[in-house]
């Protein structure tokens, strides 16, 4: 997958978390939680939510990097490469 | 068919935990003895009218739109929309002792200044305590119990005020006689005061069915008459669980939310002299709870507003001391709680068919456990009058309206929870983390100690997340 498909997927889980947001003006250099509602358990979700769809294992010293659509993108970038779009 | 996981009990929280764990693709199964789901908070029908038992109203309300607090995480955790519930605000309700009387709405600055012109000298003592509320984390699962009577009584010097802040508290939601944990005093001050009552217009069937619906449809399998008889436990290990009719069905992990002291039972001797984790000693020293309620629900010919009274809830008290117990008559007559699920602000002015009051008041499990068939039946009206005519002190007649009656007594709440003597809010020793001795069995629900409707779901949530979906 490329960055742009990875931004994609992420938005899709973050629709899923928080139906209720409105993240068409998501600024993917700020911290999710200035943007939006989201606790420790919507971060686990995040990282459960990759798991549930690629298998990809995130380990917790690792999740300071899912702070903005941003880190999050570049942080998955290695790791989803040789998945399909 | 081997499960991941077996939850047994299909209230709020075992489909709240069903729910977060069918998300994640766990093959899970719901095991229910009863003939229906909900357990303390159902539903039934009887000739010809809806009835919800339990829930008198949601706590925890938020408007839509609102993004923090348990509704909100509550909502999220499932994947569901804040339409999804159709949660309706209170009118108002009323907490009333001799002399006093204290309305709160969902705006908690009402409440506040009800106290400043009922208690002028308290009201700076009472904002200390709103403080230390607000700066308190009632989600670290890891803390000691302290006494709730002590905190305040730091705060608040006078003992009706104090005994007026505890009555609804208690009432909806203390396992615990005459004091409550402050962590619970905490999250039930922020569940009823500050964040406040709301209804679905169709009632509890409305959470319920949108949990069930949601669940089936994640792949979730939910077995209704499958009571289980005894958790299978191997080396440690629970492996499974035997059903009422011998039949075996096996799983990595079964969590429980029937109880802490119902599911040991279901281990049997494997646990004798067991530990539960952090520091709470021998399976021996807990305890199931003691604190039950008889209701009478009157089904009105009119709406109880027709009669003037436009009261959500109100919680009354005739005595000089509030006394949150066990009675020793059969059902205690000097306080009770006065509810009518008319007085919602329903959208478009809908209103409920009937006129429905329901008074519950403090009751004797042992009385009313005991009690032959013969005379069941005359003590449960006769307590149900008596209930009926204490409580008319507290709003305005409405006995010649009455077109039908029913009345639960404890017996019933053991027949449909299971709950050791019908203890409503199940033991007074919560086991925070859900911990059990064994390392694959799990405790949700009323003994995990998240309280009311959404603290309920929120238990399964939490348990399934912190236990069952980290590997």
């Amino acid at each position: 997958m490329a960055p742009a498909d990875i931004r994609k997927v992420i938005l899709n889980i973050l629709e899923r978390i928080a139906p209720d947001e409105d993240l068409s003006h998501l600024d993917d250099s700020k911290a999710f939680r200035e943007q939006m509602e989201l606790d420790s358990m919507d971060f686990l979700d995040i990282v459960m939510e990759l798991r549930k769809l690629y298998r990809v294992q995130i380990p917790e010293a690792d999740y300071p990097n899912l702070i903005s659509m941003d880190s999050t993108v570049t942080y998955l970038t290695p790791l989803l490469k040789d998945v399909p779009a | 068919m081997h499960y991941h996981t077996l939850i047994i009990g299909a209230g709020m929280s075992g489909l709240a935990a069903g729910i977060r764990l069918a998300y994640y693709q766990k093959p899970v199964c719901i095991l229910e003895r009863h003939t229906t789901i909900g357990g303390l908070n159902s539903f039934y029908r009887l000739r010809d009218r809806n009835h919800d038992v339990g829930l008198h109203a949601v706590t925890n309300y938020a408007a839509p739109g609102t993004k923090t607090g348990p509704l909100a995480k509550l909502l999220k955790q499932l994947r569901l929309r804040w339409d999804d519930f159709a949660l309706r605000p209170q009118c108002g309700s009323a907490v009333m002792f001799p002399g006093k009387k204290l309305r709160f709405t969902n705006d908690f600055s009402v409440l506040v200044e009800e106290i400043a012109a009922a208690f002028p000298p308290q009201i700076d003592g009472f904002r200390k305590l709103v403080t230390t509320i607000e700066t308190f984390d009632e989600l670290n699962l890891n803390q000691q119990a302290v006494s709730a009577m002590q905190v305040v009584s730091e705060h608040i010097t006078d003992p009706l005020l104090v005994d007026m802040l505890f009555c609804p508290l208690m009432f909806y939601g203390s396992a615990t006689p005459r004091d409550m944990d402050f962590n619970q005093f905490v999250v039930m001050f922020k569940s009823i005061f500050k964040e406040g009552f709301a209804r679905p217009f169709e009632g509890v069937r409305r959470i319920l069915k949108t949990l069930t619906r949601h669940y089936k449809e994640l792949g979730g399998e939910l077995k209704l008459r499958h009571g289980v008889r005894e958790i299978k436990i191997d080396n440690g290990r629970a492996i499974g669980v035997v059903l009422d009719d011998g039949r075996e069905i096996t799983a990595d992990n079964v969590l429980s939310t029937i109880g802490s002291v119902e599911t040991f039972r279901l281990c049997g001797k494997a646990l004798a002299g067991q530990t539960v984790p952090g520091d709470h000693g021998p399976i021996e020293q807990f305890q199931h709870g003691a604190i039950s309620f008889n209701e009478s629900i009157s089904v009105l010919d009119c709406q109880p507003k027709e009669l003037g009274h436009g009261e959500t809830i109100i919680f009354y008290n005739d005595s000089e001391r509030f006394t949150y117990d066990a009675p020793s008559d059969p059902c205690d007559l000097r306080s009770g709680i006065i509810c009518s699920p008319n007085n919602f602000q329903y959208e478009n002015d809908q209103q409920l068919e009937d006129g429905i009051v329901r008074i519950t008041a403090l009751a004797n499990p042992d009385y009313w456990m005991g009690l032959s068939p013969e005379v069941y039946a005359a003590a449960k009206a006769d307590w149900g009058t008596r209930i009926i005519d204490s409580a008319v002190r507290f709003m305005p007649e409405f006995r010649s309206h009455v077109v039908d009656t029913d009345i639960f007594t404890p017996k019933t709440i053991h027949r449909f929870t299971g709950h050791l003597k019908g203890a409503v809010y199940g033991a007074p020793r919560k086991i925070l983390t859900g911990d059990m001795p064994l390392k694959n069995l799990f405790l949700a629900g009323t003994d995990q100690g998240f309280l009311g409707i959404i603290g309920s779901m929120l238990s399964g949530i939490t348990i399934a997340n912190n236990q069952l979906l980290r590997d």
